[in-house]
């Protein structure tokens, strides 16, 4: 595609607005993280606000889990720096505020579900009580399975269940329903919502984004290690929805085209119009009939387009 | 730039005290779990003492190696149990623990405790099945030989922590069965040592199996040198010890 898209045409958030008393839940600035050559996250700045539950969308690659791995200080950065709840990530972690839900491993085969909580909870001063957790991620009927014979989803509500223990002001989860089966996903799901409305923020890692527009307040979509846009579901699924309708039009006249519904975007490069529009019939109809408009053409737009095109709309920003 | 929001002393809310004795408790039960740490642990030395010391015409000889598999036993299970922490890296519960308060040195502190607790069964058993098998000694004999038996192993823990640490893998049992079967064959715990050459049996006498193997036996027979064995014993828990707390320490300093 040859058209240059928007950089971050859903800005929600308004850095100058953000100075209340609370510190946000998580605060980035500038995050670079690099393994060797690789740069993994290269300036990511974020704030999530307590309460919110944000998804954070990109394709694999694209520097969430390495993001995640900061926030719950397990990794050190490069550069940049992260705050949660005002303080650095090992101590929120030392004081239970935050806690995570990790896409595999970190299981021991030969404890049943009931007893691996029941270790998890000793390291804590404080929990919430072994049979609560149990019950709140929907497990309390498989409490004495050995892990090693849970499925996938199961074992992804353990350690659900695992994090809830301290009862911690933010939750993170990182690709929480990779490998698992359509119910068990949607069992998973219940039951962080059921949590989520507890007033926890709660922050995801995914690369669905019908995954981010059920269960999330907004999405920060992520692409090559930084945050190309952010916004409500509805303004992210718009980047990804809709078509892109590309005709020649010497001399256009893109006012023409404002009365039209569903138009969400123009451009013009030299004699090329490009619409991104919901309603493309209207618009081509419209085109052919009513402008000299030629080589009309159709095409529609996935996610990954929108990955696509807005990387390299901020790549190309970059290596100006 | 480069910096995390520094806050002061991280108050953490961790239980108190070094150990967490329900964290240990559910640890050992795991270990009884594994099937494979039982046989090593539990059967194989005791099917060896049928083998080889059952079979001995004396009471005295009996009870001599009754203490030697007692020692080998002691040492696979303190080895194995430290060795668990590989396995707890590789299937990432190490990386879990990260996300709780839980101190590293806890850690290693329950793992040590799980080692001892683990390490007392074979001894237990090889002394009942000595003593019904007709294993004679002096009372003192038995006391002692069965506590150093017992409490010398925690130099094979140290050993197993290292290991732990330093082999990425689940697989560091696998590495370390004929590594310690090895040092329990130097130690004189499967053959007495005077069947080798000169040579052999000065190099076996610094092998880290020695000095828990002549001290277990001291109050049978006065085997070797007394001062050697405990120089032994110290010297390998030091050079265990500080290469699981190195190795360790570079674990942990990765996150």
């Amino acid at each position: 595609m040859e058209m240059s898209t928007p950089a971050a045409p859903a800005t929600t958030t308004d850095p100058g607005a953000v100075p209340t008393v609370a510190p946000p839940a998580i605060a980035i600035e500038s995050l670079h993280k690099r393994f060797g050559q690789v740069s993994a996250v290269d300036g990511l700045d974020l704030v999530v606000r307590p309460g919110e539950v944000v998804a954070f969308l990109g394709p694999n690659g694209a520097g969430k889990t390495s993001t995640i791995d900061v926030v719950l200080g397990l990794s050190q950065p490069t550069s940049g720096s992260v705050s949660v709840y005002g303080t650095s990530p090992r101590d929120a972690v030392a004081h239970g505020w935050v806690s995570a839900v990790m896409q595999s491993g970190g299981l021991l085969k030969d404890l049943t579900v009931r007893e691996t909580v029941q270790m998890t909870a000793s390291l804590f001063a404080r929990t919430q009580p072994v049979d609560v957790v149990l019950d709140r991620a929907g497990i309390t009927a498989i409490a004495d399975r050995r892990v090693g014979k849970c499925s996938g989803g199961e074992q992804q509500r353990l350690r659900f269940a695992m994090a809830l223990l301290p009862d911690p002001r933010l939750l993170v989860l990182d690709e929480p329903t990779t490998g698992m089966d359509v119910e068990g996903r949607r069992a998973f799901w219940g039951a962080i919502r059921d949590d989520a409305r507890r007033g926890r923020t709660v922050v995801f890692a995914t690369h669905y984004l019908e995954e981010a527009d059920t269960y999330a307040d907004r999405i920060v979509l992520v692409a090559h290690g930084k945050v190309v846009a952010d916004g409500t579901p509805s303004q992210i699924k718009a980047l990804s929805s809709g078509r892109l309708v590309r005709a020649t039009w010497p001399g256009a006249h893109l006012a023409d085209l404002d009365g039209l519904p569903g138009v969400d975007d123009l451009e013009l490069n030299g004699d090329q119009v490009v619409v991104h529009a919901n309603d493309s019939d209207a618009v081509a109809r419209f085109l052919l009939t009513r402008t000299p408009a030629t080589d009309l053409e159709i095409t529609a737009r996935g996610l990954e387009d929108a990955f696509v095109s807005l990387t390299s709309a901020t790549t190309s920003e970059v290596s100006r | 730039m480069s910096t995390l929001t520094v806050t002061p002393a991280p108050a953490a809310e961790v239980p108190r005290g070094l150990v967490n004795p329900l964290y240990v408790q559910l640890d050992i039960r795991r270990v009884l779990r594994n099937r494979r740490t039982l046989v090593f642990t539990l059967v194989m030395p005791v099917v060896f003492y049928f083998s080889f010391g059952a079979s001995q015409p004396g009471a005295d000889a009996k009870a001599y190696v009754m203490l030697s598999f007692a020692v080998y036993g002691a040492m696979v299970a303190a080895t194995s149990v430290g060795a668990s922490v590989a396995v707890e890296r590789a299937s990432g519960w190490s990386r879990q623990l990260r996300l709780t308060p839980m101190r590293p040195a806890t850690y290693v502190a329950s793992k040590v405790i799980a080692a001892a607790s683990i390490a007392v069964i074979p001894v237990a058993v090889e002394l009942v099945i000595g003593a019904a098998t007709g294993a004679r000694m002096r009372a003192s004999a038995w006391v002692v030989g069965g506590l150093v038996a017992w409490i010398g192993s925690l130099v094979f823990a140290a050993l197993g922590l290292a290991i732990g640490y330093l082999v990425p893998s689940e697989n560091a049992m696998q590495v370390m069965g004929p590594v310690l079967a090895l040092l329990a064959l130097l130690g004189g715990l499967f053959v007495p040592l005077s069947i080798f050459g000169h040579t052999l049996q000065t190099v076996a006498s610094f092998t880290p199996a020695y000095g828990v193997g002549v001290l277990a036996h001291w109050q049978l027979s006065h085997d070797g040198s007394f001062v050697g064995a405990i120089a032994n014993l110290v010297v390998w828990t030091a050079v265990f010890g500080a290469g699981a707390a190195l190795l360790f320490r570079r674990d942990t300093g990765r996150v």
